[in-house]
């Protein structure tokens, strides 16, 4: 068992060391979740008293709001499925109008109250009107209590994943949820690259690989290059909207068509199309071995009896695997490798058990793929290796890429690119725009995402106005916007006007996510600690920023401390053993006053240093024109 | 277009430190005396990955510099740390990964190296197409592919192309070798048109098997 560690009182906890508990993986899944850790490089899978590492992503609510998560709460899915929300994963991110264009197959009860109108889907369930992000949180919830119960200590940071092919609202409502359910995510880790992560280490492999992913809701593939501790992702694709859940859609349609022409065509019930999409994931499985089998619907007193064979249920899907099949040969083109560069193909998901998609994979990539580990746990072992790296240390790196292209609205509903799709982040770039009208004193700057010409088959992600251009001339004005996107994948936009200075600059809130005061609510519901924990958390922050000026002086000293005489050498000293007392106790106030007087004591120190580097800068340089002089003379 | 330092690291002011407040040189990522990470300085990006500048580099080299850079960089190797020490791990990561970028793609590179070698010593207009062979050929290959109608007719002329570029990137790297930019700036321009080709046959292939 883990043991707290407690600093003697002076003992300065080094930022590495210091607060810094086990953070866990998280693979939060459309069908499944999974909770890992990892210590000393050795990943473990969380598993429950039966030895089940995977947590069915399905939420029971009870009128009271009360949560159930997990298996149990997919055995109340057939008796009252009003209560009961699956494959929330689906809506994360989404507007309503997303949603609309969704609607009849999937098996949410959208709040009608909320369409037209702008803001984040909610859906009725025990009559609340719960968001996908607070419905996220509960499954979170679950995967740390998990956690804590396993490790004996509260669990408070996280590196969770998300299909690579997310895109920025989706990111940011997943760090939403996490903060919901109190977790700090250290990092959002695309799926496919914490995949090849667990992978590559565990088996030390080299080369060029591909990672399959066929989620329950989501479809990811990325090109990789794995050699000696780095995991470079050449380039990523996918579908957001394609995984196992669709196959249900598939075997579900084909078994309600049945039962229509057998009991009669009438309305289907809410009831009829969850029990159906069960039976069909029944199915599903039970083909991915067995030839053909026969299942009962038995909904609202009636009953259908249904057929089906493997050669039927690969008819059903072909086309949704061959769409799988043509997003790998592009993003092998976007990679510039073929599948001879491809030395092996790794499978993740569940999906990835249907014989048809493995024949597929086999096919295109030209190899039979591997499937020598669990699709459904690699995720969460590459998670909390990555956990691992990012609180303990780690010789590896993995350097991943935007999934889709960033641009923003021109003239006409056109796009301009700004940031390509497959570019290494983060990154940064920025590009100049104009006014188009004379005395024009603001601009709109509307950022979307995704590969289309045309502004209305993008995905738009934010909007916002620049105000305050002086009055200029038409095209005199000159806007210089950037959009950096940081090492989560996360976007934020600013626009100058060059001439003038003025700025704005947005961290992008989709305007169908959640606003901040909507955020603080939930929290404040949610939450009866926020305010313990914000407090601690600033406490934290103030020692690690101290601890970093304490070690920073002490080195100058070391370099430097002949340039000191005793009486200044001894201020500076002072200085420095106050905030290191200081240090060992929990007023955050005292710790930032004693920093501000190190700060103030060792001014004069730091010019003379100055002082010295240029004079060291300078004379260097004259001794190399010396040197030019003598070898051109 | 960015501001490039005109001169070595040498003749470089250093700047302070803004952990220990001590000199730092602009190329180095780190503070020697303290080891606080640092903003990245104004230097062009050979300097930026440790290279020497030119046009013949070698992926390898260009991967190791990129990879041990970033493995220091990276913000996942600063997780746990301040704010600042955060904010400028991002800054230094992707001011790597921008070099890196422009470095790798040969067209890319040419194009960087032309800009920082040639300012204010290439006469106006250089990089437009003026050459009357490369318009000749232009016209005739976008022709063939306008009727190309399979592809085998497609995969001839992508075999032209491709046969250009690599004539192109051969002959770059000796003209930048003899430090003979204007000849390296048109040659840019007929690798850009030829890599234009290339990625038109592309896509007119993927239309043809769509189509069958």
């Amino acid at each position: 068992m883990a043991m707290l560690q407690i600093h003697e009182p002076g003992a300065t906890p080094t930022p590495h060391e210091g607060d810094q508990a086990l953070a866990v993986g998280i693979d939060l899944g459309t069908t499944n979740s999974v909770v890992a850790i990892s210590t000393g490089g050795k990943p473990e899978v969380l598993r429950d008293e039966d030895g089940k590492a995977l947590v069915p992503s399905i939420v029971a609510y009870a009128p009271d709001g009360s949560a159930i998560v997990g298996g149990l709460a997919r055995t109340l899915l057939l008796d009252r499925p009003d209560s009961v929300v699956s494959s929330i994963k689906r809506l994360m991110g989404r507007g309503v109008e997303d949603v609309k264009s969704l609607a009849g197959t999937l098996p949410f009860d959208i709040d009608p109250a909320v369409e037209g109108q702008a803001g984040m889907v909610r859906i009725n369930v025990s009559g609340q009107k719960l968001t996908p992000v607070e419905i996220s949180a509960d499954i979170l919830r679950a995967l740390k209590e998990r956690a804590e119960e396993h490790l004996g200590y509260i669990v408070d940071k996280a590196v969770i994943t998300v299909p690579a092919y997310f895109d920025d609202a989706a990111r940011l409502a997943t760090k939403d949820a996490a903060r919901l359910a109190n977790l700090e995510v250290l990092r959002l880790v695309n799926e496919p690259t914490a995949a090849a992560l667990a992978y590559g280490l565990d088996r030390a492999v080299e080369g060029t690989y591909a990672v399959y992913d066929l989620g329950g809701g989501t479809f990811d593939i990325s090109i990789l290059r794995m050699e000696k501790g780095v995991f470079q992702v050449l380039a990523t694709g996918g579908d957001a909207a394609l995984g196992g859940d669709d196959f249900d859609h598939a075997i579900a349609e084909y078994f309600l068509a049945e039962r229509a022409q057998s009991l009669g065509e009438k309305e289907l019930t809410s009831a009829e199309v969850k029990v159906a999409l069960m039976t069909a994931s029944l199915a599903k499985e039970c083909l991915s071995t067995a030839n053909e089998g026969e299942w009962m619907l038995d909904v609202d007193g009636q009953q259908s009896a249904h057929k089906l064979d493997r050669n039927t249920f690969d008819g059903l899907i072909a086309q949704l695997v061959e769409r799988t099949q043509e997003i790998c040969l592009s993003v092998m083109a976007d990679a510039n490798v073929t599948a001879d560069d491809v030395k092996g193909v790794v499978l993740v998901g569940g999906s990835t058990r249907v014989p048809l998609v493995r024949a597929r994979v086999a096919q295109t990539f030209g190899q039979e793929p591997l499937a020598d580990i669990d699709p459904d746990e690699v995720v969460a072992v590459g998670a909390a290796l990555q956990a691992e790296a990012l609180t303990v240390g780690s010789d590896t790196l993995l350097l991943d890429v935007t999934p889709l292209s960033l641009g923003i609205e021109t003239m006409g509903g056109l796009i301009e690119k700004i940031i390509d799709r497959n570019t290494p982040i983060p990154v940064a770039k920025a590009q100049e725009f104009t006014t188009y009208q004379d005395g024009q004193t603001a601009m709109i700057i509307h950022a979307v995402q995704g590969e289309r010409e045309m502004v209305e088959h993008n995905r738009s992600l934010a909007r916002f106005t620049l105000r305050g251009i002086p009055p200029m001339t038409a095209g005199a004005a000159r806007i210089r916007v950037t959009y950096t996107v940081d090492a989560d994948g996360l976007l934020t936009v600013a626009a100058t006007e060059e001439t003038s200075g003025v700025e704005a600059e947005v961290a992008v809130k989709p305007s169908y996510g959640l606003t901040e005061e909507e955020m603080a609510d939930m929290l404040y519901d949610s939450m009866k600690h926020a305010k313990d924990d914000m407090t601690e958390r600033l406490l934290a922050e103030a020692r690690v920023e101290a601890g970093r000026n304490v070690g920073a002086v002490k080195a100058a000293l070391s370099a430097d401390g002949d340039l000191l005489n005793g009486e200044e050498r001894a201020e500076i000293d002072d200085a420095l053993t106050s905030l290191e007392d200081m240090l060992g106790g929990d007023d955050r106030d005292a710790i930032n006053t004693a920093a501000e007087a190190l700060e103030q004591a060792t001014k004069p120190f730091a010019e003379k240093r100055m002082d010295r580097g240029i004079r060291t800068a300078l004379r260097g340089v004259e001794l190399e024109a010396l040197e030019d002089g003598v070898s051109n003379g | 277009m960015e501001q490039f330092a005109a001169q070595p690291q040498t003749t470089e002011k250093p700047f302070p430190c803004w952990s220990c407040k001590g000199p730092v040189a602009q190329s180095s990522p780190f503070c020697g005396t303290c080891a606080a990470v640092q903003p990245p300085g104004q230097v062009d990006h050979f300097v930026r990955l440790g290279l020497e500048v030119g046009f013949d580099i070698s992926d390898r080299d260009l991967d190791q510099a990129y990879f041990a850079l970033q493995r220091r960089l990276h913000p996942d190797r600063f997780a746990g740390r301040s704010p600042k020490e955060k904010h400028l791990s991002q800054q230094q990561a992707t001011a790597i990964n921008d070099a890196y970028e422009t470095l790798k793609e040969p067209l890319r590179r040419a194009d960087y190296l032309v800009h920082l070698k040639g300012m204010g010593v290439l006469p106006e207009g250089c990089n437009l197409v003026n050459d009357q062979m490369l318009l000749m050929e232009s016209m005739e290959l976008r022709e063939a592919l306008a009727e190309a109608e399979t592809a085998i007719d497609v995969d001839a002329i992508a075999a032209r192309a491709n046969d250009g570029i690599r004539v192109c990137i051969e002959q770059l790297g000796t003209l930048f070798a003899q430090n003979d930019i204007e000849g390296a700036c048109r040659l840019t321009t007929r690798l850009k048109y030829l890599q234009k080709l290339a990625e038109e046959c592309r896509i007119r292939k993927a239309k043809l098997a769509a189509k069958s």
